[in-house]
Formats: C-alpha cells, structure tokens, sequence
C-alpha cells in the first residue's frame, strides 16, 4: 500500500470510478442509480428553430435526447453527455446552453435555436457558418455545431468581441482536435474584422 | 514546378455538412427494429468472472439479448478481448452487452445483472511490478514475450504470450534514483557504433532520469457502431481513421466474407491514433446483431472512452548523453520502461529512434522494456513513443547545450539532421530533409536572438522563459493502390479508401490525380467513405503517412488513365501513343490538336472497348478490396486502376521545430504562452489551410502533454482518479495561445510526384518539446525530468518543496 494513501484520497478514487470493489471474492451489482425503465412521457410543443414541435417526453428527458432522437436533429452532438465539452450546445432564447444538461420540460416556453435552424430561409449560410467554411475551422467536425451556437451566441450580444472576448466566450466548447485558432479566426471573419 | 492544384487552398466538399450539422457520424444513423446495446464494465482492476446472474435482466421488459465473452471466439492474453471473462485487466473492462428498445431499458438492466467475481493481484506502477515478488498484472507475468515458432507452428494466435521479467531490489532503487542499472535484464536493445569510445571523446556529458505518463485519446465521438444484416451481407456504421485498409480485418472480427461487408463512415469524430485500425468491441457490434437478427446500435458512454478508447504507453527512463567540443552529439546511451497499460505495447524504441535521427549521434545504445499494469490498454497515440521522448529530451539537452557553452537554437543547427542523415539502429537513409532550413526559419519567424535578449525577470512574481523543440515521425509508406474513373458525362471520380479523420488529406491527397490529369477540381467528385462507393485498398490515415503515400498511389491511377485515353486516341486518330498529349480535359494529337477526344467522350470509347479499358480486365498485383470495387465499376467508364510501384528508398521523414515563449507566474505555478511559432518540414506544401490546421491542432495536442493530461490511478484499488474530460483536461482556449503562428520550408520530396509528406505527428512532437524547453529556461534551467509538468509541481520547485519530482513513480499521485 502506498504510505501516503490518505483515506480522503481513496474516497476521491472511488468517486472517481463510480464504483467500488471491496473483497477477494464478492458478489457484485453494478452501481448507479435505479432508473425507471419507461416512465410516462407527457405531450409538449417546443418551439425548435422556428417551428412548433409537437413530442413526447419523459420527466427526466434532456434536450439533446428530444432533438437527436425524437425530432431527427442530429446535428446537436454529445461529446460528454455530462456538461463537459459543450458539443450539444443550443440556443434558449438566445442564451447558449448544454442540451445534455437541460431538461427538455424546462425549455418547453423558450425558443429552441439548434445549427440545423441557422440558414436563411433561401438556404443562404449564417455568416458563422461561412466563416468557418471559410477559414477551415472545422476538423473532425464533432464540437463544431456546439462552437458555432456559441459563437452566434456571442455575436448577438457583442457584434464585434475582440479575440479575447471570443476566446472566453467559446471557452466552455471544447475541441480535442485542437482548432481553437481556426475557429477564433473564423469568429472574427464573422464579425467583419478579418478579410 | 507550377502545379494547377498542390499548393492551392480548396473547400473539401465535407465541411458544409460539419457547420449546418448534416455531416452524419455512426451514432447519426437509425434502422427500422434498431436495438441499443450497453456495455457492463469491470469495477475491479484484476481478477476474473465466476459467474453472471442476468436472468432478473432479462426478465424486464424491453430487453432483448445479452451478450458475453462466451459468444465471442476465445483469446488469450495478452490480447485485447472485446469481452473479458477468465482475465479482468484493468477496470472499466468490458464484461457483456445487453440489448433492449432503448438504451435507458439497457441500462437499467445492466444494473440488476449480479457477477461474482475472483480478485486477483493487481499493479497500477510498471516499476512495483518489475521489482522481485512485486505483483503481476495478468497471473502469468508482467511483459509482453514473442514466441515466432509457436505462431508459425499455429499453437499460438498471435505469436505473443505473457511472460515475467523481475529486477533485484537494488537494480530498482539503483533505477528510482536515476542510475543505470547495473546487471538488469532487459526485453530489447540495439546499438551501433562504439559507445564507450564515442562518449570517451565527449567534453560535455550528462546523465538524467525521466518520466512520461500515459493520456487517454478521448476522442470526443464517444465511439459508437451500428450494424445490420441482410441478405448475408453485413452493414456496419462505424467510427474509424481508416476506411479500406482495416477492411478485412473488421471482416474477421464480425464473421463475415470481406466481400458481403459493407463498411460506413463519412465522418469520424476524432481518433489520434485510438482508431487506425478496427478495435475489439466492434466484434460485439457485428455479432450481437447478427445474434439478434436486428439493426444493434453500441455506443460507449464518455467514461467508457476513458476505459476502452486507448491511451499513450508512458515511459520510465534514463539517458546519457555526450557532447563534442565541436557541440556534435558524440553518443547516447538510453534505457526505456514502457508501461503497455493492459495490453498493446509500449513504444521505446520509437521513442530511442527519434533521439537517433533529430541529433545523429555517433554512436548509440537502446535498451528497453515493455511492462504491463492494470491500467486502460495502450495503443498508437500521435507519434507514439517519439512526441513523449521530444517532450524530455528537450530540456535535457538545453542542459548539455548550456554545460557547454552553446546557444540552444545553434545546437539544433549543429546536430541537425540533413539530407544525409541517418535513423535508428540501422543507420538507414531518408528520402530527404530540409530541417536545417526548418530551424532557421523558426528562428527568424520567432525572433528567438530579439527574444533570446529581452529579460527574464518581467516583473515582481513573472519570469519569461523561451525553448526550442523538435518533432520528427516517418511520413510515408508505398504498395497502395489508386482508382478513379472517367465517366460518359466527363465527370472524374476519384475514388479513396483513406477515411476522414478530419484533416482533409483524404481529398488533398486525390488532388494529385487532378494535377497529373490537368483537369478542373470542379470536375472532380470524390467517392469515400462508404463501401458501396467501390473503393480502393488505400494506406491507414495516421502515422503522418496519407499524403505522401496517397499521393502516390493517386498519381499511379491517373498515369493509368492517361495511358489508356492515349491509346484509345491513337487507335481511332493514328499515329503512336507517344504522339499524344492530355490537356483542357481533352486527350489529342500533339501535331494537330484536332484529333482528339473529350475525357466524356474517351470514356465512352471505353465503355464500346471494354477489357481493361472499362473494368472488365484489372493488374493481378491491384489488392482484392480494389478489385472488387473494379468489378463492381466495370462498364461504367474509363477504369483507372493502378499500384503504386514507384521507386521508393529510405524512410521517409516528417520533421517540425517550434519556438515558444511564455510568462510564468510565480506565484501561481501557472503561465501563458505568448508566442507560439511552428514550422514544418513536410515537403511541397499540399493544402496550406489543412497544414495550418495540422501544425495547429498538434501544437494544442503538445501543451496539453507537457502540462495537463495524464493518468492518475488509485493504487490502493487500482481505480482511475481522472476519468471524465474536466479531470484528464484536454487543454481549452484557455490554455493556449490567443495567436498560433506556422509555416513551412516547401520543398519537395523527390520520391513524391508533388513532392509532399506528412506532419501531423511531428506538430506536437515539436510543440510539447518547446514547451518544456521554455519552462524550464524560465525557472534557470531546473529539470522537471517528466511530463506533464503541473502548476502545483512549478509551485513546489520555487518553495524548494522538490518531493514530487524526484522519483519514477507514473500513473499514480
């Protein structure tokens, strides 16, 4: 056994795991929390990129389940699932959220605005949208429609951040790829300051 | 050379879909009957099932099936097995799948699934397990032992078992204190040269220990498989760097005849070496719906990524290293502990090779071992072995630089390797080097004499530091095949088993048929990323390895298609096939421009001609997989198949230098980097935005080596401390610069038609190394001798509190 092994830092281990194994030999159950399997959904009508959508959904649903898996929005991505890399961000009335941490009952009186409902009506790009076309932002893609929401985010409330700005502002968005320049340079280009 | 594309900015045709969010990943796509399927994971680190009560599961509603290591074909240690059963290795091992309508019902159910299991010994630490009456990962030993003839005998898979190799208590405390240990036994080692003579005319000679601890990939697609069957064939929806070339391999692993698979994956959402080639719980994905007769979808959850979605191997080291008076590095002596987590391997002598081709020494000694803890299993990770060992040796030898005398920019440049140079225990040749090139440019674009001037102290409690680092990884294979084909409606189809990793190589690679058959890129379409879209046997995406080889084999399969439209032409207008030219899309008589057919229209002569003009007749030497997707084409166009035989010697090299400056606090331990300058060696600039992208992203992947991630597990209980992306800490914006600056030399590879290689890897070798080089010039020169280098363990050097930096120890806190 490790001498500096302190009982709190065995408590953060086993926290850590999720689980806990105690004895050489040992009938175990997995842990976690005893979920109903199939408990009732109610009917809502969600404003989603501008329409009214009409879904079933259960008390403990999240919005990211609701768009992915009921209405088809797969373009909202989970990374995490647990409120840590910002790939399913949303727009709720304007303010970028976590889909996977967000009931889907508590946005049931907000709009809904995902990367699938950013085109103009004629098809034309969100100049986030083209702005990262435009500087390659993307890598593999996967945090790309969580980077854009929040950069749209952004440049509703602040039309023309400096970099810093942007940085903080999509700080809550990560990307294991590592484009962070490119989609800062892809903000900027946004907002009219890169050429 | 003036190129019409290489060198060129394009808009690969799959970024559209990434910012309007249809770009479809394997988890996007649903089938009528679909059932989804959860993973039940080990919760102890070593051990062994005795039994599974899942009858209360399969009593709930909903749930379908349940699948377990008995459904699987058996495997034997070390192998990785999709399923574990008689040897638990590390927690978080897959135990069984459980199918239902959904994956809430799964995973319910997995919770009333009872398991009792044996626990065995287990070791989180390569060195607790070395050192004699130590505990052993699997119950046979602790390292990895090849046995040929048993394999090629066919009493062994794999021709590898589970052996023991154990060190006395003194050889481990002689090794803890960052000696050589005299008498140990070692798995491998090569030299050349006479060491002992080279180190003997050395003037400047040093001997430091060092650790690098392992890092999960965590790709942020949590990975995920769907499969179907119909009609004997098998559809599967996966998530893989390579498309074509682990083809046969995933044909075996779900059972099926490589000819009734049918591979999908358009979009992949992160691998970095985790997902070259086919990983064990596909198996499951495969087999489970074929167990069920349904569409299965398995996805992981983001702590399962932790667990099965591989790792770096870390290393234990020590190093002596001798300088000439001239600054040359007369010798290295190295010896490596690679910890192989559960399985895989350990990669010392990659890393031992990158010291030999980055300072040609003239002499050198690698001994080394692979060594098993029961930790998540390791596998390639961006410049395995090579980015960890730049990310050590680069301080250590500021160390030796400034013993002697030198400036740390001048003794790269003195070491530096050029056309001429020479890698790893065979002295081989290269195909060429521009990096002396490299240096200078990094240097001048960083301003390291201006900066190398500014002072260290910037105010009260910050210091400035700067580094140099370099980055090396070979860059290119041969043997591939390429395929395209010209339809009647003048089209060009240019067709690519290389997946979409998220570089874009896989389109700039084709690229290089568009030059050689001087057409417009608009005329192109690219087909990839899809089966049934008739690919070739491309080479693996990874491995810095795409451009250069793919390249290749698109250039062979446009020198096909001309060929074959040149002898059409001179069959119908007279003359010899030398007497004829390509241009404007068109095929005609050099003398009389008249003479001549459209592309569209030369294709439709081939389709009339048939044989080898049409598909009908192939080159045996083409791959089966490229064979099949000939047959499949035949008639449709003027088929161009061909395998890249072009001459090739030497490895090929992928080099990159950064500069970096950084602000330290003092009172924090933390810094910032204020200057990050990258530059690349890679030949003939391919696709300029796809490079920055490369030296970029693996910049970001070097900081987060040097001062983030890393394993951390319990060693009480074997448990990971750090499972979930906030705790392993893949850097954010904020922990890199608001600026990136990179380039490249640009000059041509003469093995390459266009001159290009790769980089991806050598972007963060070069970063992470810079970045140690920095901090450690801005704290005197202090020697951390490991990565990552934390705020807490900069905090504890300025309060003269060195305890944590001290030892081997790895993996554990």
């Amino acid at each position: 056994m490790n001498p500096k092994l302190t009982r709190r830092r065995f408590i953060k281990g086993v926290i850590a795991s999720g689980a806990a194994a105690a004895s050489t030999s040992l009938w175990y159950s997995v842990s976690g929390q005893n979920r109903p399997a199939g408990s009732v959904e109610r009917l809502l009508s969600i404003n989603v990129n501008g329409q009214v959508r009409r879904v079933d959904v259960s008390p403990q649903e999240t919005l990211a389940h609701t768009l992915r898996y009921k209405l088809g929005l797969t373009g909202t991505k989970l990374g995490c699932n647990r409120g840590e890399c910002g790939s399913c961000t949303v727009l709720a009335d304007d303010v970028n959220i976590y889909a996977c941490s967000t009931l889907t009952h508590e946005v049931k009186n907000k709009a809904v605005l995902t990367v699938e409902g950013l085109r103009a009506a004629d098809g034309t790009l969100h100049p986030v949208q083209a702005a990262f076309i435009e500087e390659l932002s993307p890598q593999c893609g996967f945090c790309t429609s969580g980077q854009i929401m929040s950069a749209v985010a952004l440049l509703n409330t602040n039309p023309r951040p400096t970099r810093e700005e942007a940085r903080q502002a999509l700080s809550g968005n990560l990307c294991r790829c590592g484009a962070y320049d490119h989609y800062l340079n892809g903000v900027m280009r946004a907002s009219g300051q890169l050429s | 050379m003036t190129f019409m594309h290489i060198g060129k900015d394009f808009t690969p045709p799959d970024v559209e879909g990434k910012v309007t969010g249809t770009a479809r990943y394997a988890e996007d796509f649903r089938r009528d009957g679909m059932v989804f399927a959860r993973l039940l994971t080990s919760p102890i680190p070593s051990g062994r099932v005795v039994s599974i009560d899942a009858s209360e599961a399969l009593a709930m509603p909903g749930v379908v099936g349940i699948f377990t290591a008995d459904d699987l074909p058996p495997s034997a240690p070390p192998a990785n097995p999709a399923l574990a059963k008689d040897f638990i290795t590390y927690v978080g091992q897959p135990i069984l799948a459980v199918a239902a309508e959904s994956e809430e019902i799964a995973e319910a159910a997995i919770e009333r699934i009872a398991i009792e299991f044996e626990r065995r010994p287990f070791v989180v630490d390569p060195l607790d397990t070395l050192v004699e009456g130590g505990p052993d990962p699997y119950p046979m030993g602790n390292t990895l032992i090849r046995e040929g003839a048993a394999a090629a005998a066919g009493t062994t898979a794999s021709g590898t078992a589970v052996g023991s190799i154990k060190w006395t208590r003194d050889q481990i405390a002689s090794f803890r204190a960052g000696r050589f240990p005299t008498g140990a036994p070692w798995g491998e080692e090569w030299a050349y040269g006479d060491v002992d003579a080279n180190f003997a005319q050395c003037t400047t000679v040093i001997e430091e220990p060092f650790v690098t601890i392992g890092l999960p990939h965590h790709s942020l697609e949590s990975r995920t498989g769907m499969a179907y069957w119909e009609n004997g064939k098998c559809y599967f929806h996966g998530s893989l760097q390579s498309q074509t070339v682990g083809h046969a391999q995933l044909a075996r692993m779900v059972d099926v005849d490589p000819a009734n698979l049918v591979f999908i994956n358009e979009n992949t959402g992160g691998g970095f070496g985790s997902k070259i080639f086919p990983y064990p719980m596909m198996a499951v994905t495969g087999r489970f719906a074929k167990a069920l007769n349904r569409p299965l979808q398995l996805r992981i959850t983001r702590a399962d990524e932790f667990y099965i979605g591989s790792a770096r191997s870390g290393m234990q080291g020590w190093i002596k290293v001798g300088l000439r008076d001239n600054g040359r590095v007369g010798a290295v002596d190295i010896a490596i502990i690679g910890d192989a987590g559960s399985g895989g391997g350990a990669s010392g002598s990659s890393a031992a090779e990158h010291v030999s081709i980055m300072y040609q020494p003239e002499a050198m000694r690698y001994r080394g071992m692979s060594l098993y803890t029961n930790t998540t299993p390791r596998g390639a990770q961006r410049g395995p072995g090579q980015n960890e060992m730049a990310a050590v040796l680069s301080p250590i030898m500021d160390k030796a630089g400034r013993q002697a005398g030198l400036d740390l920019v001048e003794l790269r440049r003195i070491n530096a390797p050029g056309p001429d140079a020479l890698i790893g225990p065979r002295q081989g040749t290269i195909s060429s080097s521009y990096y002396p090139q490299a240096i200078d440019q990094a240097a001048e674009l960083f301003g390291w004499e201006a900066k190398k001037a500014l002072p260290r102290q910037i105010s009260a409690t910050k210091v400035r530091g700067i580094g140099v680092g370099e980055g090396y990884h070979s860059a290119g294979a041969s043997g591939y095949d390429g395929l395209l084909r010209i339809a009647p409606d003048g089209k060009i189809h240019l067709h690519t088993g290389v997946g979409n990793l998220g570089t874009y190589s896989y389109a700039a690679v084709l690229r290089a048929a568009a030059e050689t058959l001087q057409c417009s890129w608009e005329n192109c379409v690219i087909e990839h990323g899809h089966g049934e879209n008739h690919l070739p046997h491309s080479t693996y995406q990874g491995g810095s390895n795409t451009i250069f080889t793919e390249t290749r084999s698109s250039h062979v399969a446009a020198l096909d298609a001309i060929r074959k439209m040149k002898q059409i032409a001179a069959a119908d207008f007279g003359g010899a096939v030398d007497d004829y030219s390509i241009g404007g899309e068109r095929v005609f008589l050099s003398s009389d421009n008249s003479k001549g057919y459209t592309y569209a229209e030369v294709a439709q002569k081939a389709i009339e001609l048939g044989g080898e003009y049409s598909g009908q007749v192939f080159a045996e030497d083409l791959n089966d997989t490229t064979k099949r997707s000939v047959q499949a084409m035949q008639g449709t166009g003027l088929i161009a198949a061909a395998k890249d035989t072009l001459p090739k010697t030497g490895t090929t090299p992928g080099f990159a230098v950064a500069m970096v400056e950084i602000e330290l606090d003092t009172e924090t331990g933390k810094f910032d980097i204020l200057d990050y300058t990258g530059i690349a060696e890679c030949g003939t600039i391919i696709h300029p935005k796809g490079l920055r992208q490369a030296m970029n992203g693996g910049g970001v992947w070097g900081f987060g080596m040097a001062a983030y991630e890393r394993h951390v597990y319990d060693p009480q209980n074997g448990l990971p401390a750090n499972v979930g992306l906030y705790q392993a800490k893949p850097p954010t914006y904020l922990d890199v610069p608001l600026h990136m600056k990179s380039g490249a030399t640009d000059m041509p590879d003469p093995q390459s038609p266009v001159g290009s290689r790769g980089i991806g890897e050598p972007s963060q070798g070069c970063a992470v190394a810079a970045l140690m080089s920095a901090i450690s010039d801005a704290l005197d020169g202090h020697l951390f001798n490991r990565t990552p280098v934390t705020a807490d363990m900069i905090l504890n050097h300025i309060a003269q509190n060195d305890f944590n930096t001290g030892d081997l120890k790895t993996n554990t806190f």
